[in-house]
């Protein structure tokens, strides 16, 4: 059945589109407290949920900076504009992207989404998207960005900057499905000011022929926190340079990296991952466990943890290692074959539970990951 | 299910000599010997192990020749083990695992009879743990037992299930195997070092394994009183084989 809404949407989203977006992390309309779809260049779609009106606001970023003058304050302020070849691209030659602001003390009960496609072949992306969890605000998002199944080849260049104010809870999902000739470079910085929680998650299951990203964030207040959790699937040649960095500047303020690597079919997983803990008292913990599945593939983990104050304390710990014989024989007693049992650990092994979200969330991305292990 | 003069080879070295038995329809059967006499290597043989090298012998499992299939194949046929140790799966849940045994999808639900049955094992509270993983010994004893169940098998080949396992748990997971065998027509061969399981299975024949063979085909009772009473020297000098029995 169409609701409505959906055949709102379906005025402006072709069918086509929307059946594909489905299935990496975006949802019905009325599921979500926001909707923001933007396709190849332009903006075709971005909506707030009625029961979300004036406590959220989702458009698309060029409408957002002729509406708000104050907003060119934000634009180009976690990032220089002059960081390296990608970031100035995007200030060069804007496709688009959205404006994103949680009200104050707004919570929002309902998944935000946006979804930013790429439906045509060569096409070379550039989006700019901003976000301001204003204070005491609570709202999580799901991001999916993606190509469509008919594309071979494409380029997409990303730069969010994400605002959490104080007291602020901002959860964070991006959702990745690229393909085997595209090159994708997320460039992503957030500030986090006093007691704000911002929790990044990225997700990369499909088969990518280069990624490479290292979102940074400062936690600037006194309290603030950050954690960033990766899941990501190497396979079929896959290249994935990911990483994150947090810049503890805030007294008390917290880092957290959790990262879940799986490669193999000749794939390439790098994941870095640096602490810099400059206030006092300050904490972090970086985690990496890795499973190589074949001797054509590759993992390295580059774990940085940086001290300024004797008050510091940062730890990591990282294991790599295969799958244990012992287990997939223990499954295959119990009737499964060798590549079900080998799926099944390695979907075990890709925990969506890491990632800090509502159940219904991560039921949503466990399914996402089902399904990318068993093809 | 009829065992025929296995050889079995692990890492080069002669484990078992010339070990056969057979398993009728529901037939339970106790295997003792002492430890290292190669009972959890004649199990791994039969369910089809890598490492346990059948140098010569045949198993054959309901009048077809499996000496030569794979794990998955002899699981799929209706052999079922129950591990001495089984490891720990991380990441995988024991629900899923569960479903898995029942042939069941991740969406699909159990029934009010399966519910019933992992209620009775207490094992309801460790569904959405991680299989084995920081289980006791005898909770892993239980969930290992209840997977079987779950897989409905034919044979099933039952490591030491008493082994670390507390007086009342003994009891259900005994009882259940009883049970199961009653109402399947399956058949069990049981490894244990102890005789209180003996009083909630029904077994035919108890049988000792020494020295890579298997000696002494008998009311297993008889058998575990013998060898508290002598030890395993006593079944060394007695040597009644007993074949004939078969
Ligand atoms: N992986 C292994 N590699 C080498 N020897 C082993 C291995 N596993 C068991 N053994 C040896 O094989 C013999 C038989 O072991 P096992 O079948 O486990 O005996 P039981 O179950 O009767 O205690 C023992 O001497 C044991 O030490
Ligand atoms: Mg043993």
């Amino acid at each position: 059945m169409v609701s409505l809404d959906e055949s709102k949407i379906l005025k402006k989203v072709p069918r086509h589109v929307l059946m594909e977006a489905y299935g990496v992390g975006v949802a019905r309309e009325e599921e979500r407290a926001g909707t923001f779809f933007h396709v190849d260049q332009s903006t075709l779609y971005s909506s707030v949920n009625e029961l979300f009106k004036g406590k959220i606001e989702l458009m698309d970023i060029r409408e957002a900076l002729q509406r708000y003058e104050w907003l060119s304050d934000y634009m180009w302020n976690a990032i220089q504009k002059s960081s390296d070849f990608f970031t100035k691209k995007v200030a060069e030659d804007l496709s688009g992207g959205y404006f994103l602001r949680i009200l104050p003390g707004a919570e929002v009960l309902f998944p935000l989404q946006s979804c930013l496609m790429i439906t045509q072949e060569g096409m070379e992306q550039r989006i700019h998207n901003i976000i301001i969890a204003e204070e005491n605000s609570k709202a999580h998002l799901i991001t999916s960005c993606l190509q469509h199944s008919a594309v071979r080849k494409a380029t997409h260049i990303g730069v969010t900057e994400v605002y959490v104010k104080r007291g602020a809870y901002l959860n964070s999902t991006m959702v990745h499905q690229w393909g085997d000739e595209t090159v994708v470079r997320p460039r992503s910085a957030s500030i986090i000011e006093e007691d704000g929680t911002f929790v990044s998650n990225y997700i990369c299951l499909r088969p990518v022929m280069d990624v490479q990203m290292y979102p940074v964030a400062y936690c600037r207040g006194k309290g603030s926190k950050v954690i960033f959790n990766s899941i990501l699937y190497g396979h079929r040649g896959s290249f994935i340079d990911a990483g994150s960095k947090a810049v503890l500047d805030g007294s008390e303020s917290r880092a957290e990296m959790i990262s879940r690597a799986v490669t193999r079919e000749g794939s390439k997983i790098i994941v870095r991952g640096s602490i810099e803990g400059n206030g006092r008292e300050c904490r972090g913990h970086l985690e990496c466990k890795g499973l190589i599945l074949d001797d054509e593939s590759f993992i390295q983990s580059i774990p940085e943890l940086i001290a300024r104050s004797k008050s510091v304390e940062i730890t990591h710990e990282a294991a790599i290692g295969r799958i244990s014989e012992k287990e997939i024989l223990y499954l295959m007693t119990r009737k499964l074959s060798k590549e079900q049992a080998t799926s099944l650990i390695v979907r075990g092994f890709m925990d969506a539970s890491i990632m800090g979200l509502p159940e219904a969330l991560t039921a949503e991305i466990s399914r996402i990951i089902e399904i990318a292990t068993k093809s | 299910m009829e065992v025929k003069n296995l050889r079995v080879e692990l890492e080069d070295r002669l484990i078992l000599e010339d070990v056969s038995f057979g398993l009728r329809s529901s037939e339970i059967h106790v295997l003792f010997g002492p430890n290292g006499s190669g009972k959890t290597s004649l199990i791994s043989a039969i369910a089809g192990l890598p490492g346990y090298r059948i140098v010569s012998g045949r198993i054959i499992f309901m009048g077809e020749d499996i000496t030569g299939k794979s794990v998955e194949e002899r699981a799929r046929l209706g052999i079922g083990v129950g591990f001495q140790t089984p490891p720990e799966v991380t990441g995988v849940k024991l629900v899923d695992l569960l479903k898995l045994c029942l042939g069941k999808g991740s969406e699909d639900e159990f029934s009010a009879e399966e519910i019933r049955l992992i209620e009775h094992f207490r094992l309801q509270g460790f569904l959405n743990r991680e299989v084995n993983v920081g289980f006791s010994g005898g909770e892993r004893k239980r969930a290992e037992i209840l997977q079987l169940l779950f897989l409905k098998p034919k044979v099933m080949l039952l490591d030491e299930p008493d082994s670390g396992v507390d007086v009342e748990s003994l009891k259900i997971i005994a009882g259940e195997i009883q049970r199961y065998i009653e109402s399947s027509g399956a058949s069990a061969l049981v490894v244990t070092h102890k005789g209180d399981i003996l009083d909630y299975i029904k077994a035919k024949y108890g049988c000792v394994l020494l020295n890579g063979k298997l000696y002494c085909f008998m009311n297993p009772k008889r058998v575990y009183e013998d060898i508290k009473r002598e030890g395993y020297e006593g079944c060394i000098k007695c040597q009644m084989k007993g074949e004939e029995k078969w």
